[in-house]
């Protein structure tokens, strides 16, 4: 009789703890809401314009074209937001890599060439030694987070100033232009967006299904319980941020191609909008969540808004204005949902 | 009719950590035999959870030695203890919220393939989980759904996570540290069938609790700790809780009472 009483008990606790409402996985929220942005722009643009926001394969292509660049950045920042971390010096890589990766890149036909002597080289050269920087100045971060203790925001920060510096010394800011035609493919047409989903099939299935993803999200959620378990903490630091500066070295030869010229200045505010893209998608400031499914989709938000303001015809600095306060908006969203988790927590 | 004599699985001497001018531990004497459960008693402060770090490869002795199974051992991280065949279960549980029931149990052991690919080798998930659910098999603890974070569970649940995890890989001892602290009675039942679990299996138990009744129900022997030293130890069959409490308290101790501090 007791144990009847007991058994019943033991049922009804765990049938309390599987009805804890669940949220939706992040993910489908974020599809949602990107459904629901590109809905509105639609209706609006029938209501304001009478015509299709979506109905435009031009549009289309422009709005995941313009998003891919930054998205490769995004994809390595997520990883590193999801240790725990962040990365601000993603901009001043993409900046800095442009600007040398471009050097090797150069045509001999240019009379002003950085190495007169290193033109015409094969496109592999200046790509190489274009990621090989990213990844880096990517070692740097992760060794001054991981083995000197100071926060990823402060040491992030000072690459960011840094490596800017770097860019501008590097050819005393002078552009650097007149690519090889083989450098100059990587970011024609559509490849850039080719190389975007490249990048982050690549990464998800990283993240999802090995061993680098499986200590990336352990040491996000609890790095005293990894370190515990006998992961070497430091050094699994040092490679997520390597591989984040090279995705942003990266995105650095992607944007230097297309555009057929390397500026000091490229790239300012990129880590921004790689953050906003990985927050909006999901991915918590907090660590230990988020995917690269998340932060495509993020990256995809921010596009059609882009795109939509222009649509609807919006003056560029509403634009800027209303995209910072989306950015705010998507992390007291994050905050809102880390409190629920830690309620949720609290009460099973 | 005497027992055969018993083969010492853990054996301490003189061992001794002091953090600077604070003495933790003092000159601890002390020996598990094979098949033992024993449990670690004392007031707050007494050294217990000293003691367990120690022999856990947490921290350094400052001085003294640590004998397993027969040979003089160092260990320089939890690691190594756990090479050596010691599972800990600490009070924090070093459990990690956002994974699900399998990553948590194989956190820094799991199952790898295409071995080539280094770091970024692929986990074996499948097999995780099956091993996941053999392992929750045996602590007889229902979860009803294994892929859900684990931050989603009762404090009971999350326990038994952290204990079958180490009851999965221990080979030779196994550790817990006040593993019913935070738990209702359901659960606290639970976890002692684990550990009566691992008495029928064989494997040596350090029981740090603080709950007499537990204590006198599950071990063989009784350690009670006391201002950084060792006071006594008393078999089960030949005490009562008054006894413990009052070595505890320092009441009556059948060691030689010492200064603790310098």
């Amino acid at each position: 009789m007791a144990q009847n009483a007991e058994a019943s008990t033991v049922r009804a606790a765990e049938a309390a703890i599987v009805n804890v409402p669940r949220s939706l996985p992040h993910e489908l929220n974020a599809l949602i809401g990107l459904v629901g942005i590109a809905l509105i722009f639609e209706a609006l643009g029938w209501f304001l314009h009478g015509q299709s926001f979506l109905a435009n394969t031009q549009r289309l292509s422009i709005i995941i074209l313009q998003v891919a660049t930054i998205g490769i950045i995004a994809v390595g920042v997520t990883q590193v937001i999801i240790t725990g971390g962040i990365d601000l010096s993603s901009g001043s890589i993409v900046g800095a890599t442009a600007m040398i990766a471009m050097s090797f890149a150069q045509v001999s036909t240019y009379a002003r060439a950085v190495y007169p002597s290193l033109t015409d080289l094969p496109v592999i050269v200046p790509v190489a030694i274009g990621l090989g920087c990213g990844l880096a100045f990517g070692v740097i971060n992760g060794a001054l987070i991981a083995y000197s203790g100071i926060p990823p925001f402060i040491a992030t920060l000072g690459m960011m100033l840094s490596v800017r510096g770097v860019a501008k010394w590097y050819t005393k800011g002078q552009p650097v232009s007149f690519p090889t035609d083989g450098y100059a493919a990587i970011g024609q047409g559509m490849t850039p967006v080719l190389i975007f989903l490249a990048v982050a099939v690549l990464f998800h299935v990283a993240l999802r299904y090995t061993l680098y993803g499986r200590r990336t999200y352990a040491i996000g959620s609890n790095v005293e319980a990894a370190r515990m378990s006998g992961m070497n903490v430091e050094r699994h630091l040092v490679l997520v941020y390597a591989l984040a500066g090279g995705l942003s070295a990266l995105a650095g030869i992607v944007i230097s191609s297309r555009g057929l010229t390397a500026q000091a200045g490229m790239g300012m505010m990129y880590e921004l909008y790689a953050i906003a893209m990985a927050v909006i998608g999901g991915v918590s400031l907090s660590g230990g969540r988020g995917s690269v499914v998340g932060t495509v989709i993020g990256a995809l938000i921010i596009g059609v808004i882009i795109s939509g303001f222009t649509f609807l015809r919006i003056d560029a600095y509403f634009q800027e204005m209303i995209m910072g306060a989306i950015i705010v908006i998507a992390v007291i969203a994050d905050i809102h949902r880390q409190k629920l988790r830690a309620l949720r927590a609290e009460k099973s | 009719m005497d027992a055969p004599a018993k083969a010492t699985v853990l054996k301490t001497e003189g061992l001794t950590k002091r953090y600077g001018g604070i003495h933790a531990l003092e000159d601890a004497d002390f020996e598990l035999f094979e098949g033992e459960h024993i449990a670690i008693v004392g007031d707050n402060g007494a050294g217990k959870s000293t003691f367990v770090r120690q022999i856990t490869g947490v921290e350094r002795p400052t001085g003294g030695r640590i004998l397993f199974d027969g040979a003089e051992v160092s260990f320089s991280s939890p690691l190594d203890a756990r090479a050596a065949g010691i599972e800990a279960v600490f009070q924090n549980l070093a459990l990690a919220d956002d994974l699900d029931v399998p990553a948590n149990i194989f956190l820094g052991r799991e199952e790898t393939t295409l071995g080539f690919l280094g770091p970024f080798r692929f986990l074996k998930e499948r097999s995780m989980m099956a091993h996941s659910k053999e392992a929750l098999e045996r602590t007889a603890v229902k979860i009803p759904d294994l892929k859900a974070a684990i931050r989603r569970m009762s404090g009971g649940q999350r326990q038994c996570v952290a204990i079958a995890r180490a009851a999965s890989f221990v080979s030779k001892l196994i550790i817990m540290d006040e593993p019913t602290a935070a738990l209702g009675v359901q659960e606290t039942a639970q976890v002692e069938n684990i550990i009566r679990n691992l008495k029928s299996r064989g494997i040596p138990l350090i029981l740090v609790s603080h709950n007499l009744r537990q204590v006198l129900d599950l071990v063989d022997r009784i350690w009670v700790f006391r201002r950084g030293r060792i006071a006594g130890v008393v078999d089960k069959d030949k005490t009562d809780g008054n006894e413990i409490v009052s070595m505890i308290t320092g009441v009556k101790d059948t060691a030689s009472e010492q200064p603790s501090f310098v």
